[in-house]
């Protein structure tokens, strides 16, 4: 990255007091992601992936105690007031869910929940948020998008409610879009289908992807460069590339190795 | 309008036609509730002179007088349930969307309110301002919305860990429009069943303060009313009992069946 990095974070910390002390579920990362990039962020479960999104959105508990910084254009996330979080949420930063079955409102039909991101933001008027919501559905490939904007998310199955999510994220042109593991709740047909939507929708927005997932088959597809966590640590980041061929790390080795492989019996 | 749905229409039909002749019969009617006919005491329901429902110990037509009392009583429903729907809701959302020093000094009013005792209470503002209908409505409404209040802020604070409510949070959306939009809707299921469940309460605690002397103001009669005097003299005009009973009690029923059809018709995932 030879300009400034869209989004820095140095020296991130999350740690959850506890009667048995306190406990880290992110420790000392730093991570930079750039203008139109795809960064991968792999681990097992408790590694602290999600923990990092959740404080770049702000959605971490009131628990949480933070350390270190999150940098948007210069701007610190961290300690951010209400009013300029949310300026930001959604308009620039979006971020799209694991489980499009929860992620919806039932109450809201589907265009009024995707107008809702851009009537909050510059408050365009009813009519025009409606047309973008269109668009949006249009752009992510859902058949007949004028029916099914007028249904309820229940009507819609899982890979439409996620492509939803994601014409949802694209709304306000966001400059970086946070995955969180965005394909585990869908099946293997369907998570092809969303994961060529994102390559798609990448290369035509331009927008920096931060993918947490623990799919390393879904890593290797869409990410320019992986870290790889564990236990609230970054241990090895790398072109995905390079990562994939000669990973450096001993846990890294060990996840690559776990991979189940495919071959026909003697 | 399935076959499941066919009971709650039915009990909607009734409730509108109870309303609408409560309304419009009094005023057709050659009879009022107070003007006493010392020549047809406690008459059975006879035909002649059109006095359906027979008439009171002092002659006057029952039928006016339990239509009056339909009335009263759905005007308290109405009023309970409005206050409980409305302030209730908005108190118990906003105290637990907001959460912390908020949400304890809001709930702890209701704490305040809940420790009142409420028939006392009642009988002190009786006493300070006289025997007025309005004192029952102030009454009835500065408690019917206190549990309504602690159910939905229970609610909201499950609701407000669920990931449609983050989604929404990272779109941008926050404060009122959160609440409104986001919260609310999703609360209608346990609001509209718990409303419904307020209507026969309250409907009976009128009945109760009436019996007790302190509700409605005679001439001016209550169903509560009407089945308190209708019970001193059961044994000579059982009529006088049973009927405000009767009619009291299928409105209790309707309005039970009315809040699972008005539930199941709000709610989206409800409908084909």
């Amino acid at each position: 990255m030879s300009t400034a990095p869209l989004l820095q974070i140095r020296g991130l910390g999350v740690y959850y007091a506890t009667a048995h002390g306190a406990v880290d579920a992110v420790n000392d990362l730093d991570l930079d992601l750039g203008a139109g990039e795809c960064l991968g962020l792999v681990g097992e479960s408790g590694s602290g992936k999600t923990a990092v999104l959740l404080a770049i959105m702000g959605l971490l508990s009131s628990q949480a105690r933070l350390r270190g910084n999150i940098r948007y254009r210069g701007t610190e996330l961290l300690g951010l007031g209400a009013p300029a979080l949310n300026a930001l949420r959604g308009a620039r930063i979006a971020m799209v869910f694991q489980d499009p079955m929860s992620a919806l409102n039932p109450y809201l039909r589907v265009i009024d929940q995707l107008s809702e991101v851009s009537r909050v933001h510059g408050g365009s008027s009813r009519r025009a948020a409606e047309q973008r919501a269109l668009e949006m559905l249009e752009s992510v490939q859902i058949g007949e998008p004028e029916r099914r904007a007028r249904q309820y998310p229940h009507q819609l199955s899982g890979g439409m409610r996620q492509r939803v999510m994601i014409a949802m994220a694209l709304m306000a042109e966001p400059e970086i879009v946070l995955a969180d593991e965005p394909t585990t709740a869908l099946d293997v047909t369907v998570q092809a289908q969303i994961l060529s939507l994102l390559q798609q929708v990448r290369a035509r927005t331009g927008a920096a992807l931060l993918l947490v997932t623990h799919d390393l088959g879904v890593v290797a597809q869409l990410a320019d460069r992986v870290g790889v966590m564990r236990a609230g640590r970054l241990l090895e980041l790398a072109d995905c590339e390079r990562l994939f061929a000669s990973p450096r790390h001993a846990y890294t080795q060990t996840l690559l190795a776990a991979l189940p492989k495919l071959e026909l019996p003697a | 309008m399935s076959n499941r749905h066919r009971g709650s229409w039915i009990a909607g039909g009734v409730l509108l036609l109870v309303a609408l002749s409560s309304l419009i019969v009094p005023a057709l009617s050659p009879y009022d509730y107070y003007t006493p006919q010392l020549d047809l005491i406690s008459k059975p329901p006879m035909l002649q002179g059109g006095h359906l429902l027979g008439t009171d110990p002092l002659g006057r037509d029952l039928l006016i007088r339990v239509l009056w009392g339909c009335r009263i009583s759905l005007l308290i429903a109405l009023v309970a349930s409005g206050i409980s729907v409305g302030l209730g809701v908005l108190w118990g959302a906003t105290a637990g969307y907001a959460g912390g020093t908020i949400d304890a000094l809001m709930m702890r009013t209701v704490d305040v309110l809940y420790s009142v005792p409420f028939v006392p209470f009642v009988i002190v503002l009786t006493v300070l301002f006289g025997h007025e209908l309005w004192l029952m409505f102030v009454a009835i409404g500065a408690v019917s919305w206190l549990d309504i209040a602690r159910i939905v802020r229970g609610e909201t604070l499950s609701l407000k860990r669920r990931e449609f409510i983050e989604a929404a949070r990272v779109s941008g959306v926050r404060g009122a429009r959160m609440i409104g939009r986001h919260i609310v809707p999703n609360l209608l299921g346990v609001v509209i069943i718990y409303a419904t469940l307020t209507v026969p309460t309250v409907i009976l605690f009128e009945a109760f303060m009436s019996f007790l002397g302190v509700g409605v103001r005679v001439p001016l009669a209550s169903l509560g009313s009407l089945i308190a005097d209708g019970a001193s003299d059961m044994q000579a005009h059982p009529h006088l009992l049973l009927v405000p009973a009767a009619v009291l009690a299928a409105i209790v029923y309707c309005f039970n069946f009315l809040g699972d059809g008005l539930r199941d018709l709000l709610d989206p995932r409800q409908q084909s």
